[in-house]
């Protein structure tokens, strides 16, 4: 076997075991009642149906290595700013214990996992968010390494795809969270003006400062059924206009109605739409420089 | 400054003080020849954004900003200075006007943050704050920005992405308000002033951590007990931003503000062996 066989299937094994840890928590029994419809489904059929309910269709949010597993062709993965973590810029309480927490619980050093891998054969710099991993927040160290990666599109000229699952913004890091969506916005905007091709999906759920920065501004914006999509969270904006919210509001099929998004894609179908997307845009626009 | 000893939340106080002069009042001090430009050519005009073009020392500028109203017919027309997509979407139509007539823009910040109602989501919220972002970032002519009171969350960023971002003395910025903070974090809104302490969202501080490039001194007890006095010191600061900024070709702004913000947060992270 050839030294990029053996390269490939090291990089596969290391990320079918992170995907391993990053699916959904695995209960010891072997059933569990899906949160949507009720019904009780075995784990093994969860498992099967990359974790959407196979009687109801409810996709469960899923960590950020199992969703690359899903979409990366085999035995390319190469993850990007491995080491790249917070520094509790603010000295805030208890926040270093919950970042080893969520460290210790998901195997990330941050909410977010970027890497190099191919799609179908297209090479692209992609990146996960996890929303295990403090919600997927946005703190300065999930902003760089999102930035880092548009950075490594444009300078390698590859397309970009980008899965987003964040609660908002990371409290603990105050101001300079709130930053984060200035810096991966210019970003973007760099991007695209040098004719760099942008992907978002956003998957369940999407809010506050990552839907009101990168998560919009792909120049294809695909999300997954029933993924909740919005600026505020519904909880605030019921306190706010004093009444309940509509049935369905602010889910993917929602924002696809109100021209928000450019298709709802169930995860069974995700790969092929990105490989389409890829084929049709090859490296993206003129790009230069 | 004159007002060394005040604590966060006392500044907090003092940035939503009901005097405190907003972007009408700093407009119709400083500019001359104002013309207000309305509405985003989509849907509709959203008064919480106030937006237009007029002359500053003889140059014609963009000024856009948030706008609370003083009277309660105001603050009811300007939806207590909380903007909807449509206000962004006006600032985002002002700002492409500002690059095509290589007009410098200066924008001033007060807002507790964009408005999270059911209209506002369902005409994209998100999508809104996230393009004026991305098109204010590339702009090539001079952006200023002042934060003049409060400054919450994406809703008061999105008009903040400036060459120069300066802070009045008593303003407050933070990633949400004092109240948001200690609902979702402590998921009791009454310990704000807890919050105030913990966020660093004074002018001090945000200089110190270089979010802000400068601070303008308001008078003894905040900009409402004198407010020509912060006109003077407003429009002297502005004359020497600008003059400084107008020196510069169009990409290297554009070059300048991506480097700024590109560097926000550098410091808060690390390399680490996992
Ligand atoms: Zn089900």
């Amino acid at each position: 076997m050839s030294n990029i066989n053996i390269l490939a299937q090291r990089r596969q094994k290391l990320l079918a075991l992170k995907a391993l840890r990053s699916s959904p928590v695995v209960p010891a029994h072997k059933e569990e009642a899906c949160p949507s419809c009720g019904k009780l489904v075995a784990r093994r059929d969860l498992s099967d149906h990359h974790y959407v309910c196979p009687l109801c269709g409810y996709h469960h949010p899923v960590g950020a290595y199992y969703r690359l597993s899903l979409v990366l062709d085999k035995g390319t993965f190469r993850e990007l700013e491995v080491n790249l973590i917070s520094n509790d810029p603010l000295q805030f309480p208890d926040y270093k214990d919950k970042l080893d927490q969520a460290r210790r619980r998901t195997g990330m050093g941050e909410g977010v996992v970027t890497a190099l891998g191919r799609i179908g054969g297209y090479l692209v710099a992609v990146g996960a968010l996890d929303s295990r991993f403090l919600m997927g927040s946005m703190s300065a160290a999930l902003g760089e390494k999102v930035t880092r990666l548009i950075e490594y599109a444009g300078k390698n000229k590859l397309p970009l795809i980008l899965f987003s699952a964040s609660g908002g913004a990371r409290m603990q890091e105050g101001i300079l969270s709130l930053m984060q969506m200035a810096k991966t916005a210019a970003a973007l905007e760099r991007f695209s003006r040098k004719g760099g091709f942008y992907i978002s999906v956003l998957t369940h759920p999407t809010t506050g400062g990552v839907t009101a920065s990168f998560a919009s501004l792909g120049d294809i914006l695909l999300a997954e059924p029933g993924a909740l999509i919005g600026f505020a969270g519904p909880r605030v904006i019921e306190q706010t206009i004093g009444q309940k919210l509509p049935e369905g509001f602010q889910r993917a099929e929602y924002l696809l109605e109100h021209g928000f998004l450019d298709a709802v894609v169930p995860r069974d179908r995700l790969r092929d739409v990105l490989i389409q997307l890829l084929r049709l845009h090859g490296k993206g626009g003129d790009i230069r420089g | 400054m004159a007002n060394r000893d005040l604590t966060p939340a006392e500044r907090v106080a003092l940035a939503r003080h009901p005097g405190r002069p907003g972007t009408a009042d700093f407009i119709a001090a400083l500019i001359s020849d104002f013309f207000e430009q309305r509405g985003d050519r989509f849907f509709g005009d959203d008064g919480s954004i106030l937006g237009g073009v007029g002359l500053f020392h003889g140059r014609p500028v963009t000024v856009i900003g948030h706008r609370k109203g003083k009277t309660l017919e105001e603050h009811m027309a300007y939806n207590f200075g909380m903007p909807s997509p449509e206000g962004y979407r006006k600032a985002q139509r002002l700002l492409r006007q500002a690059e095509k007539f290589r007009r410098p823009v200066i924008t001033f910040i007060d807002t507790s943050g964009a408005y999270p109602g059911l209209e506002a989501e369902a005409r994209g919220q998100g999508e809104a704050i996230a393009e004026t972002l991305a098109l204010l970032s590339s702009l090539t002519v001079p952006v200023i920005s002042v934060v003049t009171g409060e400054g919450g969350s994406g809703g008061a960023l999105a008009l903040g992405v400036g060459n120069r971002v300066l802070m009045l003395e008593n303003a407050v910025y933070s990633v949400l308000s004092p109240e948001g903070f200690a609902s979702i974090l402590w998921k009791d809104a009454s310990r704000s002033a807890e919050a105030c302490e913990v966020m660093k969202l004074t002018a001090a501080d945000l200089l110190s951590m270089g979010v802000i490039d400068a601070v303008i001194p308001e008078p003894e007890g905040g900009a409402h007990e004198n407010p020509h006095v912060l006109y003077q010191v407003l429009d002297t600061t502005l004359v020497r931003e600008l003059g400084a900024l107008e020196k510069q070709s169009g990409a290297a702004l554009a070059a300048g503000r991506y480097k700024k913000f590109r560097a926000m947060g550098l410091n808060a992270v690390r390399k680490e062996r996992t």
